[in-house]
């Protein structure tokens, strides 16, 4: 698929990709016990909570990159004129963004958990958990893009759309690995967690698709 | 392809406009900056919507539906290229013409017709605008489609550039394609006249 190659490419020169993201997360990991205090006890009890929060804000690290050059240098309209509509395109570059930020950091995300004093048994759960959080958090980043499109300070707006709309991802995907970690039950919120990846995923290239036209013309 | 016709009918901000172009034809559209030809190439292309009016492409592969027949017909050159100045010329022009219905063959053939060849592993930011432009022309020679739709297509380029695309304008139109371009100087090709605006 060529333009997902080409999407790739994009994502992973953006604002230094993969590495932007993997090392704003390795610092909060490390600063965050300097401020809350070494206490092992303490730490372990945030340890979840503060991952998944980490996790959503380096995600939208270069979210206001994912539209913005290509409506601004002319290549939204040459993909406009291509073999797939605008919502496929939207998909993928959706997913691009996801495989170069939301997969590496999927991968950090235990290491950081339990760095910070989760149970090492949680390591899967943290990870799968952080996998499906990162497709909402790059679809719905997406939309926030795309909406963002032609005004100016698009990313303050991105930020505040796109805040809100993370919170039940944060809020389920924690609530799984905390519940995970205690010995309650954690398929429900990993579920919902899953639900709402999927249907972020679903819906929002019809927003971004809407927002891009609406932009170009 | 080659029995392919296109009309469009249609009211803008500036007046109502009715053309047909069919194929093997070259139209010049002409007026004062501002009037409108930009707008009304991109309303072609499917890109804004026209206030009135419609655009209809005939005879595309069969009938296609119209929204399908647009993408598979139109390729258009503005001032901006969506080039992206980080990645090598020959990555972009190859993505260009692979989305856009070419193979790498074509896209090779291109750039050699186009006298790029020795600039596809530079990045595209340190291309002259003529060079670029030449780059953004390679994809039309480059991926079989019927309409070009050029703005100003000539600005950029240097004399013997802009004789060497005149005879690719004409190549194209014996093959039966057509051409829709935005100008100020004359085409190097017979050119029906259209002027846009008041």
């Amino acid at each position: 698929m060529v333009l997902l190659r080409r999407e790739l490419a994009l994502a992973w020169a953006r604002g230094g990709g993969p590495l932007l993201a993997l090392g704003f997360f390795a610092a909060a990991v490390v600063m965050l016990p300097l401020s809350l205090g070494p206490e092992p006890a303490r730490l372990a009890r945030v340890a979840a909570g503060a991952a998944w929060v980490l996790l959503a804000l380096a995600s939208l690290l270069s979210l206001d990159r994912m539209f913005e050059p290509d409506f601004e240098d002319g290549a939204l309209d040459l993909l406009s004129l291509g073999p797939l509509p605008l919502e496929a395109v939207a998909a993928v570059k959706c997913l691009a963004q996801w495989l170069v930020t939301g997969a590496p950091l999927a991968l950090a995300a235990p290491i950081g958990a339990i760095a910070l004093g989760a149970k090492p048994a949680a390591a899967p759960i943290i990870a799968a958990a952080a996998a499906l959080g990162g497709l909402a958090f790059a679809f719905l980043g997406g939309a926030g893009a795309a909406l963002a499109l032609a005004s100016r300070r698009g990313g303050l707006l991105i930020a505040v759309i796109v805040l809100p709309l993370l919170t039940p991802p944060v809020i389920f995907g924690g609530a799984a690995i905390d519940n995970f970690q205690n010995g309650l039950p954690w398929l429900t919120p990993f579920s919902l967690l899953a639900a709402y990846a999927l249907a972020a995923a679903a819906l929002t290239p019809f927003a971004m698709a809407g927002a891009c036209r609406n932009a170009a013309s | 392809m080659d029995d392919l016709a296109v009309q469009r009918g249609e009211r803008i901000l500036f007046s109502k406009l009715s053309a047909r172009v069919v194929a093997g034809e070259a139209v010049a559209l002409t007026g004062a900056n501002g009037a409108g030809k930009t707008t009304l190439l991109r309303v072609v292309a499917g890109l804004t919507a026209p206030l009135a009016g419609t655009v209809r492409f005939e005879g595309v592969r069969g009938d296609l539906p119209n929204d399908d027949a647009r993408r598979e017909a139109c390729h258009l050159v503005g001032h901006q290229d969506g080039l992206k100045g980080a990645r090598a010329a020959g990555a972009e022009l190859e993505f260009q013409v692979l989305w856009t219905g070419g193979d790498r063959a074509s896209a090779e053939h291109a750039a050699a017709r186009m006298g790029l060849t020795r600039l596809l592993n530079l990045p595209v930011r340190v291309l002259s605008a003529g060079q670029r432009r030449r780059l953004a022309l390679a994809r039309l020679i480059a991926s079989p489609r019927a309409l070009w739709l050029l703005d100003e297509p000539l600005s950029p380029l240097d004399a013997e550039s802009r004789r060497l695309f005149g005879q690719i304008m004409g190549e194209h139109l014996a093959r039966g394609g057509l051409i829709l371009a935005a100008v100020h100087d004359p085409l190097p090709i017979p050119a029906r006249q259209i002027r846009v605006g008041a």
